[in-house]
């Protein structure tokens, strides 16, 4: 065995928890969270002859949970329950959207000024509201989301892994964009501002 | 001339692709007349930020912070120690 990578038993103890929240972040799900830990330390098990050790020992298990996370995602995406994008959806301009805009295209209510992210994201509770807010969206819109602005994939690698066309991603990434923007000013950031008034 | 809804759909597709020269111009040009536009670009730019900002530092969030249940170590452990006796049983 290779004498640089640790004991397996120990990478719970040391890494479990930041690949927990590492998880839990992108899947917004405790049980998926939980299983993609579980899936990567196994993974990492049978492949640890592998580990080069020339890396931190995390961020060889980080990059494993991505792939893991992006297997999850894309079997949650499949399950019967959910619209099934194998047979593309083109989501056409929808109510929710539609009901943003007056009849002209001007905005039905002014955007509100949140002011700068960097005095408010120190917010403690920003990432309970876009949870909150994510819910609310159908789940695809929410994964989707989640796949591009979490973790950050590219919209080309989105749309081969989904099946879904690029144009058809912009109109649903636009959707769950302006669906989240109205999410926050009614939930978050707006209702403080009442309040503090 | 573009309206708020065009608007809003480069706003968006300005953070997936890069738009074209006319595209940028049009936006441009409208955030510059439109104070709800350019306030809702401000806020989807917040939005982009705020998850680049939970995706870079999870240990930040308040409600993540007991990370995994000691239910889920144990059985995970469990789980680990069975594939590396798997292991051990077929000399790998």
């Amino acid at each position: 065995m290779n004498s640089k990578a640790s004991n397996p038993e120990s990478w719970v103890a040391q890494h479990g928890d930041y690949l927990f929240r590492f998880a839990m972040v992108r899947l917004r799900d405790e049980h998926l969270a939980e299983d993609a830990v579980q899936e990567t330390l196994l993974a990492a098990l049978q492949g640890q002859q592998n580990f080069a050790g020339d890396s931190a020992e995390r961020t060889w298990l980080v990059g494993i949970l991505k792939h893991k996370i992006v297997d999850l995602i894309r079997k949650k995406v499949r399950e019967p329950t959910l619209v099934n994008l194998d047979e593309p959806v083109e989501f056409a301009e929808d109510e929710s959207t539609e009901a943003m805009f007056d009849h002209t295209g001007h905005w039905a209510t002014p955007s509100q000024d949140w002011g700068n992210p960097d005095k408010v994201l120190e917010h403690k509770r920003f990432w309970e509201v876009l949870n909150e807010c994510l819910k609310r969206l159908p789940p695809q819109l929410a994964m989707l989301y989640s796949l591009r602005e979490i973790s950050g994939m590219e919209t080309q690698d989105i749309c081969k892994d989904l099946n879904i066309s690029p144009t058809n991603s912009w109109v649903m990434l636009h959707r769950a964009r302006l669906s989240l923007k109205q999410c926050f000013e009614l939930s978050w950031l707006g209702g403080e501002r009442v309040g503090a008034r | 001339m573009l309206t708020c809804k065009d608007a809003s759909k480069l706003m968006s597709q300005s953070f997936d692709r890069r738009l074209g020269l006319m595209e940028k111009a049009g936006l441009r040009f409208h955030l510059l007349i439109c104070k709800s536009c350019h306030l809702a670009n401000r806020q989807l730019d917040f939005l982009h930020q705020l998850c680049k900002r939970i995706a870079a530092k999870p240990e930040d969030i308040v409600s993540l912070q007991p990370g995994l249940s000691a239910e889920a170590q144990e059985r995970i452990i469990k789980e680990l120690r069975r594939k590396q006796d798997e292991q051990l049983a077929s000399g790998d």
